[in-house]
């Protein structure tokens, strides 16, 4: 007898116990899945007084006072429940039930992965006529074309952010980050969650930052743990510090991240490397789930409005792809941030992430084993 | 049968509380274990035994022992640091022993998160201690004390080393000071009184120090993240990461149980010791 039907031999009797256990506690979960995403009619003239609302965003991605304006505006109550990362929303929004939330903030492959389970209400178009002020690209999106059951709220590109005295010169590969010169050892750092610290590889190499083949993932591998020794450490949250200390002088950023280093020392820099990076973008969606979907598309109506998104840019140094946002930005902003400046058509060069269903195992596995090599 | 009601009178609130508490989110998180990971987090109601199995992976067990090494020498350090501590706080006159008391259990209240970043101030290359070190002349170029794994245990042992001081302080405190007369009396030299008197004394409180540091250590996850760069991987952060990251709720079920197995092991083991050290000296 194999290891494996030991071990099932030997669960078989507990298992039965503990899936009535567990059923009874956790309720069916997967019920929304089965049932095909059908439009509820909507009342375009619904009372929205009647109406209250809880977002989930992360935490100072809009402005502060956008419910209390709303609230005053439209009489609907917005309640703003904060996330950090998009699998701790994206655990509420799974586990089964009501979470209670009627617009969540996520990036597009977890739209994609909610709209897949049926859990996303489809965008009313004509409810949201805000939608044209958005660029043209923003609803060719790989994840979501046409916005059917998302609306993008920001986006922007992965590539290097450097200290350009530090570096004494101007990286333009990953190679640079990956097989850094001599003297950059040590001062590097790169991305830590899943995708970001794979993209770098597997760029580098040129694939694909949504390669599902198993070939390909063991030279991504190959690459990252060859890396490893390079690094200063992986970093998701204050690589910029690091880079305005001096502590580092080359890291992995998000365009908007670097920015936030800029702020501080006009010697750094960002460049998307000429391997191409990839096409992120944060959305907006509402749950099927959702008792207030006549609000919730007034939200995100109003969240689009010119004055509201250009707030966007302007405290959170991210691009939105509202043109008429962007249009009414202060040049001296992209002058002193160049990376505001990068056009739609520029990113949409870049390769755009998607979901990798099953695959994403894979991808976890990999950062599991570069992290505890 | 009124013994039996008076006895479940009194017992009834600790088990009400150890069974809401402990033994249903146990069953809950075995039962999570022995189901498949749903697509986009979540579970299949599909039984399978494939994330038992998936524990003796080479990688997961890399993690393990790595994770045991870590918290062991975090735990080996925090019984050197910490035995003459807690002899030096017993031997102080009282109104100094609260003091003392205070100024270790003082930085308990303070926020985990912010000690922690504070020893980033200290380990960065431009932090204080390697300032002090060039500013001393002993080193030209800083150190790169940062995310490597001695700052990992140097983040575990100051969080936890009070959890160590105070049992092993009770336990020198209690002690019988007649003892170490009669040892002096019978010839015996201090270190001998020591070896032969005192330290068998307070074994039980190694034990449990021990224990208390141990434990904690390996389960934490935040110091190997901030301190380790992300860079070492302890069974923490690879729970966290299956429920979190990878959406893998079942593995991540599994490996908590497998901690908390090696945990109880631990604990039954404290007990048994305890309990045969304390009889061997009534005997």
């Amino acid at each position: 007898m194999s290891r494996r039907s030991a071990i099932r031999r030997t669960l078989a009797g507990a298992v039965v116990t503990a899936l009535a256990l567990a059923v009874a506690a956790c309720g069916g979960g997967d019920d929304a899945a089965t049932s095909a995403a059908q439009p509820d009619a909507l009342n375009p003239s619904a009372d929205l007084k009647t109406q209250k609302l809880t977002v989930s965003n992360w935490d100072a991605y809009m402005p502060e006072d956008l419910p209390a304006k709303f609230e005053q505006k439209f009489g609907s109550r917005v309640t703003v429940t904060k996330h950090a990362t998009n699998e701790e929303v994206m655990a509420k929004l799974t586990a089964g039930g009501d979470s209670g939330i009627d617009v969540a903030f996520v990036s597009g492959p977890f739209a994609q992965a909610l709209a897949e389970q049926g859990l996303t209400e489809p965008i009313h178009p004509e409810l949201i006529p805000n939608l044209s002020n958005l660029y043209p690209e923003a609803s060719q999106l790989a994840y979501d074309p046409g916005n059917k059951f998302s609306v993008p709220y920001t986006w922007g590109t992965t590539g290097l952010c450097y200290r350009s005295d530090l570096t004494g010169y101007d990286p333009d590969s990953w190679n640079d980050l990956l097989t850094p010169k001599p003297e950059l050892a040590k001062k590097i750092t790169m991305l830590q969650t899943d995708r970001w610290l794979m993209l770098p590889a597997q760029k580098a190499l040129g694939y694909s930052a949504n390669t599902k083949n198993a070939d390909e993932m063991a030279k991504v591998k190959e690459k990252l743990l060859a890396a490893k020794p390079g690094l200063l450490a992986f970093d998701d949250t204050t690589f910029y510090e690091r880079l305005v200390s001096g502590e580092a002088a080359l890291v992995e950023a998000w365009d908007g991240w670097c920015n936030y280093g800029i702020t501080d020392n006009a010697k750094i820099k960002f460049t998307v490397p000429k391997e191409g990076s990839d096409l992120f973008v944060d959305t907006m969606v509402i749950l099927k789930t959702s008792k207030n979907k006549e609000a919730a598309h007034a939200f995100i109506n109003y969240v689009l409005d010119p004055e509201i998104h250009t707030w966007t840019v302007e405290n959170i140094l991210y691009k939105v792809p509202n043109k008429a946002a962007m249009e009414k930005l202060d040049p001296a902003l992209a002058k002193k941030y160049p990376n505001l400046a990068i056009t739609p058509a520029e990113l949409m060069q870049q390769e755009t992430l998607v979901d990798l269903g099953e695959a994403a195992t894979d991808y976890s596995r990999i950062v599991t084993e570069v992290a505890a090599s | 049968m009124r013994r039996t009601l008076e006895r479940f009178t009194l017992l009834g609130p600790g088990l009400a509380y150890l069974t809401a508490l402990m033994v249903v989110p146990l069953v809950l998180v075995l039962s999570y274990s022995l189901f498949q990971r749903g697509r986009f987090g979540g579970l299949v109601y599909e039984p399978t035994g494939e994330n038992f199995a998936r524990l003796v992976d080479p990688l997961y067990l890399d993690v393990v022992l790595t994770s045991v090494k870590l918290a062991g020498v975090t735990t080996v350090l925090a019984l050197l640091l910490g035995y003459p501590t807690a002899y030096a706080i017993a031997k102080l006159p009282a109104k100094w022993k609260t003091v003392a008391l205070i100024a270790l259990v003082l930085p308990f209240w303070t926020n985990f998160l912010i000690r922690t970043y504070a020893w980033i101030v200290l380990l960065s290359p431009a932090g204080l201690v390697n300032d002090a070190l060039t500013g001393w002349g002993l080193i030209d170029e800083p150190l790169q004390l940062l995310y490597r794994q001695p700052a990992i245990v140097a983040g575990l042992l100051y969080a936890y080393l009070p959890l160590m001081v105070l049992p092993l302080y009770a336990a020198l405190e209690r002690m019988d000071a007649e003892l170490l007369e009669a040892a002096a009396n019978l010839g015996a030299r201090p270190a001998r009184a020591f070896f032969s008197v005192t330290f068998p004394l307070t074994l039980p409180a190694v034990v449990t120090g021990c224990v208390f540091v141990f434990v904690p250590s390996i389960g934490n996850f935040v110091v190997p993240e901030l301190l380790g760069g992300g860079q070492t991987a302890m069974v923490g952060n690879l729970v966290r990461d299956q429920f979190l990251k990878a959406r893998d709720w079942p593995f991540g079920a599994t490996l908590a149980l497998a901690v908390v197995a090696l945990l109880v092991v631990l604990l039954m083991i404290q007990a048994w010791s305890a309990r045969r050290l304390q009889g061997g000296r009534d005997a």
